[in-house]
């Protein structure tokens, strides 16, 4: 598909990242005036692509076309001037600053006077028009997700470029916010807009858009309206396969039968957090976690699992009420490069972080050393051995070493959070089968998951995060859905 | 106090926080956006020396205005460390700071050692304001003072309407708090933290070169005595702002001219301790008021990333 | 690491000294000296003979490998101690105070006394800018920056005042007695027994870092205080404080050494910038102990050379402040250009 009429156009992109391939002959054509999504799993390259887009990357081979002249860029400057906006998963607003001056950082003269009140008019003036609440004299630290993406919005038609790109914009929105915002993407691109949407989530783009661009391990793999393809050849071109949703499996490997379940191992009484800056992250909240169990816990961004789950494996202290904790919880955090692994150091030394705040005297090197080969055997850690250093493996094996670290010492209790973010499907159900059969072993198993299906998938029981209250759901995900929006 | 002492003291006052003035200044914009220069002393000295020398050669003006591309030059090196080659600044500060200083050291030893004049030379002569000048009390100390401080008078209130009310004073804050948010904004924080950079370079080797031309008329070894570090610690203390670095420095002139004080009412108490107040009360003050609270949450992390 | 990577590790800080002394030598001669004269006699003055080595350049080594190693200690923790001088200032003060005090009264134990007396002196005044951070959250950076020159008028103070010497004609103190003195290592040269303490410190800090469980604690901490925190559980302030308090002591005890081993006696002057160079120093040696005894003795023999020059050639010793300069600026210039290559000639990414 190419010619008049479409707004974008990348053709034939390919995009290395030293020997893989992010990107291989890929294309995307969006018509003028339509709202596109562009779908795909994780690690499948758009987020590549949309930086190829907007300029932040150069491709290696391929033509960018904007109504069907080619273009180059050689910053993001370039494709914001051409009149390419975007939104990123990531927020970037600065949180110290009002609502008014990010949005001015967005304008195009440096050389410009800043007037406070203009300002404030002007954004007040553009929110009304698209008709988003936002207060332009707010302090963006102080906002909601919600109203924080809208200042994204805001920042990003300031400029009126014709064309809008958003990344994963409902991954940290409740499902009534997300629906908001698609419906409010629709109203926009009626005015005569270009919007392409990049998501994950087939039943939302689906229901929202007029055109599906899938993207497959770095190629297109489907390219049609909406109206003329179904969920299931989206969900195949996805996929891949034409198996069933793999994630089901971890559920049916797991060989354990829990008759009567054991002890509690993991307890909250009447715990809070309040975190440095003064705000309740968590309230009072109390709850069991029994061995041989898996509590899955869902909620949006900043609701308080962060806090909720840290506080079960130890690593932060209530404000108030107890925790009560067995000597050893093993923890797999979100964020390994910030919280688990220290890349540029060794397997062996990296095996050694778990426990070191107890040892005392000489380290035990050698011994250390054969747990790390027992890791390795043990999850099938590939692609390094015990010299290694942890910069060596891939994000799987290096999820995979920290989970085997975690699980090195039986511990009575495991916490693990989104243990299968940015992880191909293989290496992910690895991981869930291993959290299951920690539970099957009598560990306590705590697991949060921004994915219901996951969670469902594995978990024996689901407590929800809402606004730093913990409420416990049915095992359904209309349910779940509601209670992380509130409504019980 | 008899009121001849207490115009003395304030006008040693001034006297003392004009150069730190100027360095403070030029420090806060530059971790306004981000950076932490530990490198302002190696400026200092440089400014220093670039004043006596251009002062030989073609009179205290020029000298004034060399002092300030001696601070920009060895700024730059500072600059090109950090931002080109993302090196820790802590560390790249400290080597400019040796850097400068050493260097000064050696050029001026080369001088006497080469015979070279060193006799002081003519400083910048006071310009009374007429009227302000015949002020009580504060006429002398504000008022009638080398066109040095005047400039300062008008840099302070230009720095803060730049920063809060021009879009680049919008965008340079921005990078000092969110980088990631200037670059996402189609903006090089780089060249914001470069220009930021150069003006706190050029501002410190102003200072420096006050120290000259506007206060001793000579150049000796280590004379920015760690100006350079006291002007972060203000730049702190006064919470990143103009209106704060402007109280710091004057409280920290008054108690550097306490030792104008202790002589002139003839106090009993050991110079070196006077000496070493202003750094006790810098420390103290830091615990005090606790400083690095209000500070700009990237200040002092390398630029990751695009530019 | 690949052979290519341990090969240019190890010949990258020889490429950068020889770069640093090639600038030099430039700056040497638009400045009208002649910087084979320099050279000669700077070579001459380090290693040219047996005095050269050991009473100036090996002397100089002493103090110089201490405060590397106290530097080290605290930046491999992530704390920046710009303070080492102060710390030195301190622990000397410290010692010489005690040696004066007891004078004859205690025999030999005197020199312990004041050695540890200083040690503390050293962790005290670190510790300072430690319980600063701690409590008060202020940098480290600037409070041990403005300690050093807080010690510096303290010592100034002494020794014009409760310290001074009894003609009273000099800002100095009186001299310690024999029996607070360091032992000589070699009849008539003066390198002292102090230079002994710091090659077997240099070793037990290596074989700490590499073996405890404390010296671990302390490279995690510096590596990543997020991972130490969450995977490691690690008190990681605690772990901060720690290191800057023991970098101090080590600091500390090079003062003591300095005056019981070389000055006998406490003078403002003690430190010519010895806290900067260690910093140099520690980051040649790449943080590790091993590493800082070899270039403590470059230092060592710089700082031997630039006296040498400055006595027998007329060239001014501050152009050694200026080769120290460079060698950090080019230690820290080579993994920086590597790795930023592709960006500053514009082919990279943007």
């Amino acid at each position: 598909m190419s010619g008049e009429g479409f707004a974008l156009e990348l053709r034939g992109i390919t995009k290395r990242f030293g020997a893989t391939a992010a990107l291989n002959d890929a294309s995307l054509a969006v018509r003028s005036g339509s709202l596109h999504m562009l779908l795909g799993e994780n690690g499948a390259g758009k987020t590549t692509f949309l930086n190829i887009a907007t300029g932040n990357l150069q491709p290696d081979t391929g033509a960018i076309l904007l109504n069907g002249q080619p273009v180059v860029w050689r910053h993001r400057a370039d494709a914001l001037a051409a009149g390419l906006s975007a939104v990123y998963q990531h927020f970037s607003l600065v949180p110290a600053m009002t609502v008014a001056e990010n949005v001015a950082l967005a304008g195009p003269r440096l050389g410009a006077k800043y007037n406070r009140r203009e300002a404030e008019d002007t954004v007040r003036r553009i929110a009304n028009n698209a008709g988003l609440d936002l207060d332009p004299a707010a302090m963006v630290g102080d906002l909601s997700v919600a109203a924080q993406q809208r200042a994204e919005i805001v920042k990003a038609i300031a400029r009126n470029a014709p064309v809008l790109m958003l990344d994963e914009p409902t991954a940290v929105l409740s499902p009534p916010d997300a629906a908001q915002l698609l419906r409010w993407l629709r109203g926009f691109v009626s005015s005569g807009r270009t919007v392409v949407v990049i998501t994950h989530r087939i039943r939302e783009a689906m229901g929202y858009g007029d055109e599906v661009t899938v993207l497959r391990r770095g190629q297109t793999a489907l390219s049609a309206p909406i109206s003329s393809t179904s969920e299931q050849e989206v969900v195949a071109a996805i996929l891949g396969a034409t198996d069933t949703r793999p994630l089901a499996f971890a559920r049916q490997h797991s060989t354990a039968v829990r008759q009567t379940l054991r002890t509690s191992v993991l307890a909250l009484h009447a715990a809070s957090v309040i975190d440095a800056g003064g705000a309740r992250r968590l309230r009072t909240t109390s709850l069991e976690v029994r061995g041989g169990e898996v509590v899955g816990v869902a909620g949006v961004e900043g609701a308080g699992q962060y806090q909720l789950l840290r506080l079960l494996a130890g690593r932060i202290s209530p404000t108030s009420g107890r925790v009560t904790l067995p000597p050893s919880v093993g923890f797999v955090p979100e964020d390994r490069h910030r919280d688990a692994l220290i890349a540029d150091f060794s397997l062996v030394e990296n095996m050694a972080l778990r426990g070191i705040e107890a040892r005392r005297g000489v380290m035990p090197w050698a011994h250390v050393a054969l747990q790390v080969q027992s890791a390795i055997t043990a999850f099938d850690v590939r692609g390094g051995d015990v010299r290694s250093t942890a910069s060596a493996l891939s994000g799987g094996n290096q999820q995979k070493f920290v989970l085997a670290r975690e699980l090195a010492d039986a511990p009575q209790a495991l916490v693990v959070e989104n243990p299968t973010r940015g992880l191909d499907v293989r290496a992910s159900q690895e991981i869930l089968t291993r959290v299951r059969d920690s539970a099957a072993a009598g560990s306590a198993v705590v697991m949060y998951s921004s994915d219901i299906n996951e969670l469902l998938a594995t978990a024996d029981r689901v407590v929800v995060c809402f606004a730093g209250e913990v409420y416990e759901t049915t095992l359904d995900s209309d349910a779940i859905g509601r209670a992380m929006v509130g409504v019980r | 106090m008899p009121t001849a002492v207490l115009d003395g003291f304030l006008e040693a006052t001034v006297r003392s926080a004009t150069p730190l003035a100027f360095a403070a200044l030029g420090e806060l914009v530059a971790e306004r956006s981000g950076v932490m220069n530990i490198g302002l002393e190696g400026a200092i000295a440089a400014g220093a020396l670039a004043a006596f020398l251009g002062a030989q050669i073609a009179g205290p003006e020029i000298g004034f205005v060399a002092g300030g591309v001696a601070g920009a030059l060895v700024t730059a090196v500072f600059a090109f460390f950090v931002l080109a080659l993302r090196s820790q600044q802590i560390i790249v500060g400290a080597a400019v700071s040796m850097l400068g200083i050493g260097l000064s050291a050696s050029i001026h030893r080369a001088m006497v050692s080469a015979g070279e004049s060193t006799a002081p030379v003519q400083p910048l002569a006071s310009l009374p304001v007429p009227g302000l000048s015949t002020l009580p009390v504060v006429g002398d100390a504000l008022f009638a003072q080398p066109i040095s401080t005047y400039l300062l008078y008008f840099l302070f209130p230009l720095t803060g309407w730049v920063l809060y009310h021009t879009v680049f004073g919008v965008a340079l804050r921005a990078t000092g708090e969110r980088p990631l948010a200037v670059v996402a904004a189609g903006h090089s924080a780089a060249k914001i933290q470069l220009a930021a950079l150069i003006f706190g370079g050029v501002l410190a080797g102003l200072g420096g070169a006050t120290l000259v031309v506007a206060q001793t008329g000579t150049f000796s070894d280590g004379m920015s005595a760690g100006r350079g570090f006291i002007a972060i610690a203000i730049v702190a203390l006064g919470r990143w702002t103009p209106r704060g670095v402007v109280a710091g420095v004057l409280v920290f002139g008054a108690v550097s001219a306490l030792q104008f004080l202790a002589q002139a009412m003839a106090w009993n108490v050991p110079y070196t301790l006077v000496l070493a107040s202003p750094y006790v009360l810098t420390l103290a003050a830091m615990a005090i008021f606790r400083g690095s609270r209000t500070a700009p949450a990237a200040l002092g992390q390398p630029l990751d990333g695009g530019l | 690491m690949s052979l290519l990577r341990r090969l240019s590790a190890g010949v990258a800080p020889a490429f950068v000294v020889l770069a640093a002394i090639a600038v030099v030598a430039l700056v040497m001669m638009v400045t009208g000296f002649d910087p084979v004269a320099a050279a000669q006699a700077a070579v001459r003055g380090a290693v040219g003979s047996e005095f050269a080595l050991f009473s100036a350049t090996l002397k100089r080594t002493t103090p110089l490998l201490m405060l590397g190693l106290a530097v080290a200690v605290a930046f491999r923790a992530g704390v920046l101690n710009i303070g080492a001088d102060g710390q030195f200032l301190a622990g000397a003060a410290a010692a010489c105070a005690f040696g004066l005090a007891v004078g004859d009264a205690a025999g030999r134990s005197v020199l312990l006394g004041a050695l540890a007396v200083g040690i503390l002196a050293g962790a005290l005044w670190a510790g300072v800018a430690a319980w600063l951070k701690r409590r008060f959250n202020v940098m480290e950076v600037v409070s041990t920056l403005l300690l050093n020159f807080v010690a510096l008028n303290l010592v100034g103070f002494l020794v014009r005042g409760p310290l001074q010497e009894p003609t009273g004609a000099y800002p100095a103190s009186a001299t310690l007695l024999s029996a607070a003195r360091l032992p000589l290592l070699l009849d008539g040269q003066r390198l002292h027994v102090g230079f002994v303490f710091s090659v077997g410190l240099a070793i037990a800090t290596w074989w700490f870092f590499r073996s405890t469980a404390a010296g671990f604690q302390i490279r995690v901490t510096g590596a990543s205080r997020t991972v130490a925190a969450s995977a490691g559980r690690l008190d990681v302030d605690g772990v901060q404080m720690w290191s800057l308090v023991a970098s101090g002591a080590i600091a500390g005890l090079a003062g003591a050494c300095e005056v019981t081993g070389v000055t006998y006696a406490l003078y403002e002057g003690l430190s010519p910038g010895y806290g900067y160079t260690a910093i140099a120093t520690a980051l040649l040696g790449g943080l590790n102990p091993l590493g800082i005894i070899m270039s403590a003795a470059l230092f060592g023999a710089l700082g031997a050379g630039a006296d040498a020059m400055q006595r027998d050639a007329g060239v001014p010793a501050e152009f050694a402040t200026v080769v120290t300069a460079l060698v950090v600026l080019g230690v820290l210039a080579v993994p920086g250009v590597m790795k930023n290559w592709a960006r500053i000639t514009g082919r990279g990414e943007q």
